[in-house]
């Protein structure tokens, strides 16, 4: 599968007044056509911080990127100027934010919000445009769409505004769509409707979706491949199968067996990962999970741990995974 | 758990006047109980009525109708003095960690507060050695009491909203999503301290949430919520294995399981409309939510299993 996105070795900081906070340390991802690939990790994690960068979203000072590539379609994102970006935002790349209320504009009629992007980058009319929109309310599922076109955010619930936001993120049909949170602030209901709505939109069009999330059970319905991170660096990598069926970091074991599974007896204990993550102003020159993990060794706290391959699509980057700790272990 | 009923609700309503004439019916009709030692779970979508029904009980909100009768008291009944002594037998755990402590206070403030409030802490001494000791139950140590909330983690503030709701030796506890604003990796911990608080303490919980997996976890018993109504009523294991009400089993087949088998192989229900809101179906405009809400009188179908007289 020939990706469509590639991210090479991506570096971002944020120079607050205690120094150099290291958000993202040397981050490595593909995403391939048509694929959803989530990206999970905890608040701190970094893994907004990925999707802003790859938008050039995040705003600078406070934030630099230090080093790596954003190649999109052939192209380095970060080597564009604004200018340039404005025709890809939207246009080839849409988001959608975790909250549709702070992310609409509450002073302008949805049906504009929408005809704004149509008009910009495909030069429709707007007659043609509002065609157009009207169509995307319908595909997303907004009844009435014609007499909600011409109302304002406020006047939509939390599940409808965050529909409408996925019309206008596709309305220009993107080749990729990055989804920052898009069911956190949704009740369950809603959440189950939103993630339909979005893998139905990407069957129809063929978009590629990086999600991000920190529910593994909506990793779990949605994508094809995970992406574990934590603490700005990504720790595994694999097909959602094998993060869920045969996980091998301490980290994502240690996330699976944290959460209450339905079918769990009530009096059996959930399994929590003890302390909290580090400080990323100084990043511990190991594995940065070696301070919560229970299986870590001497060398996990000084030195971090390559990548160990299982198959073409597995990867987890742990001391205890390395082809030689087994040997290590039984001499 | 023992058989006496602490909590005892009954015919409870708290009405919003939300202008134009409109009736918010955020509460309506509730009646239940909660057993002493026991943890009722209290599960439903945001605008449900949850979170009134909870501050309601705790009279944090004046009742429209109805009363809350606790270890036999209707605690609507109290004079504002007496209510205050009984708010040491009654406490909550917030949602939200970062609002619900003072910035400006230390940890030693702010668990201290409490005790000063009810007159409980003696010589400075004991209270120093008191809130000692409520830090080490929820696992924080001496050396957090003297600084500020915006020095630690979702989780550690947490942990302080609870050692808060413990230092007047309270006998009840409602917890309103108290694990919603924390990660995963951390709900955990917080799920696990309560669990743990509540054996060493012999505590009663009312727990509020929309995380299913984690109320069924948590709970003995657990309550579904749907526009100001409970709709079902049943021990959490009977719950989840035979949900009565369409509305509950519209909730169980949202959760979203992390597992990607089961996940292939899930057939969803949905409802056929959004909710339209407490304040329609109050004014008969429920012709869109094809639920009847109506007649919500809870009916006993098995043993301890209660639905809406509609369904049953």
């Amino acid at each position: 599968m020939e990706p469509i996105l590639q991210v090479k070795d991506l570096n971002v900081s944020f120079h607050v007044r205690g120094g150099e906070v290291k958000a993202v340390r040397g981050m490595n991802f593909e995403v391939g056509k048509g694929e959803t690939v989530a990206i999970v990790g905890e608040s701190g994690s970094g893994k907004s911080v990925t999707a802003q960068t790859i938008m050039r979203l995040i705003p600078s000072p406070p934030s630099v990127i230090k080093k790596g590539e954003v190649i999109f379609q052939g192209q380095d994102l970060l080597k564009k100027t604004n200018k340039q970006m404005e025709a890809i935002r939207g246009k080839d790349i849409g988001m959608i934010f975790q909250d549709p209320m702070t992310s609409l504009n509450p002073t302008i009629k949805i049906g504009k919000q929408i005809t704004e992007v149509l008009i910009k980058h495909q030069g429709m009319s707007f007659s043609e445009a509002k065609k157009h929109g009207i169509e995307m309310l319908k595909l997303v599922g907004i009844k009435n769409a014609e007499e909600r076109f011409d109302q304002y955010p406020h006047e939509f619930s939390g599940g409808m505004r965050q529909r409408a936001m996925i019309a206008i993120a596709l309305a220009c049909k993107p080749t990729l769509l990055i989804a920052d949170e898009p069911t956190t602030a949704l009740d369950v209901t809603i959440q189950a409707q939103i993630m339909d709505v979005m893998k139905e939109m990407q069957e129809r069009l063929g978009t590629s979706i990086i999600l991000i999330t920190h529910d593994l059970g909506v990793v779990a319905g949605m994508c094809d491949r995970v992406i574990v991170m934590y603490a700005g660096e990504v720790v595994e990598t694999g097909t959602k199968w094998e993060i869920f069926k045969n996980p091998q970091h301490p980290y994502t074991k240690g996330l699976l067996r944290s959460m209450p599974r339905l079918d769990q007896k009530k009096d059996e204990p959930l399994i929590p990962i003890v302390g909290t993550p580090p400080d990323l102003i100084k990043p511990p020159v190991g594995c940065p999970f070696a301070a919560r993990c229970d299986e870590a060794m001497r060398i996990c706290e000084r030195v971090d741990p390559g990548a160990t391959e299982f198959s073409d699509t597995h990867m987890a980057r742990c001391w205890n995974l390395h082809p030689m700790a087994k040997e290590a272990q039984s001499s | 758990m023992k058989d006496n009923h602490l909590i005892e609700v009954k015919g409870l309503k708290k009405y919003f006047n939300v202008g134009k004439g409109q009736i918010l019916k955020a509460v309506d009709d509730l009646n239940f109980y909660i057993r002493e030692g026991e943890t009722l779970g209290m599960v439903g979508e945001s605008g449900c009525g949850k979170s009134t029904a909870g501050r309601t009980i705790l009279r944090l909100y004046e009742p429209t109708a109805g009363s809350v009768n606790f270890n036999g008291t209707d605690i609507y009944k109290l004079s504002p003095g007496k209510m205050k002594a009984m708010r040491r037998d009654m406490q909550m755990i917030f949602q939200d960690p970062y609002a619900s402590l003072n910035p400006r206070f230390t940890v030693s403030d702010i668990i201290g507060e409490a005790l000063d409030i009810h007159g409980l802490a003696g010589s400075r001494a004991e209270r120093k050695k008191r809130i000692e000791e409520l830090l080490d139950m929820v696992g924080l140590n001496s050396d957090h009491a003297t600084r500020y909330p915006h020095e630690f983690s979702g989780g550690q503030r947490q942990r302080i909203g609870i050692a808060r709701a413990l230092a007047v030796n309270p006998k009840f506890i409602i917890c309103d999503e108290p694990i919603s604003a924390l990660d995963v990796s951390i709900q955990a911990q917080v799920v696990n301290l309560l669990k743990d608080l509540q054996d060493r303490l012999g505590l009663t919980y009312l727990f509020i949430a929309h995380d299913l997996s984690m109320v069924k976890h948590i709970s003995d018993r657990v309550a579904v919520m749907y526009l100001g109504k409970m709709v079902e009523l049943a021990d959490s294991e009977e719950l989840y294995a035979n949900p009565i009400h369409p509305y509950t089993k519209t909730l169980l087949s949202a959760i979203p399981i992390p597992d990607p088998e089961i996940e292939a192989n899930k057939k969803r229900l949905t409802l056929e409309n959004d909710m339209q809101g407490p304040i329609s179906a109050a004014k008969g405009e429920d012709g869109t939510v094809q639920l009847d809400v109506k007649d919500s009188e809870l009916v006993e179908v098995s043993k301890g299993h209660w639905v809406a007289r509609a369904y049953a």
